[in-house]
């Protein structure tokens, strides 16, 4: 059994977590790159909330993709609080029971304490000068992306582009399928999520132009040095939303509803904006965003709600079988 | 056939334990899989599996597994001949490191495979020259197969190769046969039955092949899309039982092509039943 290191490893962790005291736990279900985030923000909250309250919590953590995350949580995982990168992922618990069905008007922004917009990241000093939407369906141009129809970084990507076409004189629905089509034409591949994407564009030096959120950009980064490439803002772009959402089900049944709750609305405190800010996502607070704005330059945007009106719609429209996706692969 | 009374008692035991076994690790999963596409009913089925993308899927799939076991089953014949023929330093080493496409998590195979031989990597660069692209096409998802299913057909083979003594081959250049009419006379028949378990076994694995193949395909649609990923790209939209209806049209053709080699394998078993030496002492008859 090759596992069984790994397997008394996991045994021994859980005996010595089982030790530590805790008067209540709180599992925070959320998506793959969340974890900075979090791992910053949860002992700053466990503080407050002890001297709040006298109480010693503790938060545990689970990340992964996050259609698997939120159909865990369905299956039974119990979560208190789920903390997504998509509205239709906590939509989904929602039509499932386990998430108020108006989820969006609990908390303040459309349940979502930051946003991020997604952006290009281009070679250093931009040598096929690549500026907005338009350069991305030029013959000749290599744009990577993750799988437009599976991941959540490839959708957003697709709605911005359909968007700015959109909005161009003289867009229509049949214009905007047209163009992204041929920016898809453009991608040499459809990476396996936004991770392997990045892979491709820095380090296989695929590709001349990479789509992905601004908050990438910083741990790109990190990861690569900050003088590989080269950050674009296009003349519009979608503003992404991290939707957040109380698991009423699970919180009803271990009395831990005002924890969730707390845990959740002290993202919008000074300290979480503060925190989300750090992580590169744009906070919501005007004056946090204004002592940070040297990071985030202004950018025109646009949210799913006003061009595609919701989620829900847009994910139906052009993400699911027979979908605009689908369309642009059977036309030819 | 004669009733023998078996010389170990536990028969009854034995088999109701194998058939509970089976049931609640294989049939039980497998019908509730059947069950969950069933409401689709069959015609709803088929439908999901003629659509353009997923007969493309299909044919990439079962295309490039079919090659890759190929693949395997020449080459990993000549490893496993090696192995158990030549004395050489290092074999040990050698042998070990058959299991480990095994051991490695699919994915880091995959990203590992992927990095090698992109465009600038260090077996990419050397083929790009030529026109050769391997990453992000259906022949860099051939070569991320080949590598996962290579030690079914090695370790598969092995103990059969071992079991061939030297006296028969030395018996055969006695009575006057050439080194190639031994070879196809007396050493490939007999392992003939193994190679094609061997090949079965990497052919099946490598159609339910996704942690590796994801990172190395480029995931186009109509060119390099694999079936999983479909059944995947359905899951994201929630679709269970469009999920599990095109996992169920794999399930099938994979049966199918499964139940083909095993018949084969019997043909050949048995064809060669009557010139085969070693079995003679065994006194198995014919049907």
């Amino acid at each position: 059994m090759k596992n069984l290191p790994q397997f008394l490893a996991g045994l021994l962790v859980a005996l010595a977590a089982g030790t530590v005291q805790a008067d209540a736990t709180l599992l925070n279900v959320s998506y793959d790159v969340a974890r900075d985030v979090f791992k910053d923000y949860n002992p700053p909250f466990q503080k407050y909330w002890q001297q709040k309250t006298g109480e010693n919590v503790e938060i545990k953590q689970s990340h992964g993709g996050s259609s698997k995350q939120v159909r865990a949580v369905a299956d039974g995982l119990e979560a208190g609080v789920v903390t997504m990168n998509q509205a239709n992922d906590i939509e989904f618990l929602a039509d499932k029971g386990l998430v108020a069905k108006d989820w969006a008007r609990k908390f303040p922004n459309n349940a979502s304490p930051y946003t991020s917009a997604m952006i290009f990241i281009v070679r250093k000093g931009n040598p096929k000068g690549i500026k907005d939407w338009s350069d991305l369906a030029r013959p000749g141009i290599q744009v990577i992306l993750p799988h437009p129809k599976n991941t959540g970084n490839g959708r957003n990507s697709y709605l911005s582009a359909w968007a700015w076409a959109l909005r161009q004189p003289g867009g229509n629905e049949r214009t905007a399928q047209d163009f992204v089509g041929k920016v898809l034409k453009n991608a040499p591949l459809f990476a396996a999520g936004g991770r392997d994407a990045t892979t491709t564009f820095m380090q296989r030096r695929m590709g001349d132009v990479l789509i992905t959120f601004e908050c990438e950009a910083e741990l790109i980064a990190r990861e690569f040095g900050k003088g590989d490439f080269d950050l674009v803002y296009p003349s519009l772009t979608l503003q992404t939303e991290f939707p957040v959402a109380v698991v009423e089900k699970v919180v009803d049944k271990k009395g831990s509803r005002k924890l969730a709750q707390a845990y959740l609305e002290h993202l919008w405190s000074k300290e979480g904006q503060e925190n989300a800010a750090q992580n590169y996502l744009r906070p919501r607070d005007p004056e946090v965003l204004k002592k940070y704005a040297a990071q985030f330059p202004a950018v025109k945007t646009f949210t799913v709600d006003e061009v595609f009106g919701g989620a829900a719609k847009a994910f139906a429209a052009h993400f699911k079988d027979g979908g605009s996706f689908d369309q642009i692969y059977q036309r030819k | 056939m004669k009733a023998s009374r078996p010389v170990l008692p536990g028969f009854g035991l034995a088999l109701g334990y194998t058939l509970v076994y089976l049931s609640l690790l294989i049939l039980l999963p497998l019908g509730g899989m059947v069950l969950k596409s069933a409401h689709l009913g069959l015609a709803g089925i088929l439908e999901i599996a003629t659509d353009e993308r997923a007969l493309a899927s299909l044919r990439v799939t079962f295309g490039t597994s079919l090659l890759a076991a190929t693949l395997n089953a020449g080459f990993g014949l000549v490893v496993a001949w090696i192995l158990v023929r030549y004395p050489f330093p290092g074999k040990r080493f050698v042998d070990a490191l058959v299991d480990l496409p095994f051991a490695l998590p699919t994915a880091v195979a995959g990203i590992t495979l992927t990095t090698l031989y992109a465009g600038n990597g260090w077996l990419g660069r050397w083929l790009e020259p030529f026109g050769i692209k391997v990453a992000y096409t259906p022949l860099g998802i051939v070569v991320a197969l080949t590598f996962i299913t290579l030690p079914f057909v090695v370790r598969t083979l092995q103990p059969v190769l071992e079991d061939i003594e030297a006296e028969v081959e030395e018996a055969a250049a006695s009575l006057g046969a050439s080194r190639w009419q031994t070879f196809v006379k007396i050493i490939f028949p007999t392992v003939f039955p193994a190679l094609l378990t061997g090949f079965a076994l990497a052919f099946a694995r490598a159609i339910g092949e996704y942690g590796s193949v994801i990172f190395i395909a480029g995931n186009l649609p109509l060119i390099s899309e694999i079936t999983p990923l479909l059944i995947i790209s359905k899951l994201e939209q929630y679709d269970v039982a469009g999920a599990t209806a095109l996992a169920v049209v794999m399930l099938a053709l994979s049966f199918v092509l499964l139940l083909g080699i095993n018949l084969l394998q019997w043909w050949a078993a048995n064809r060669h039943r009557p010139t085969e030496p070693l079995n003679v002492a065994a006194g198995t008859e014919s049907p």
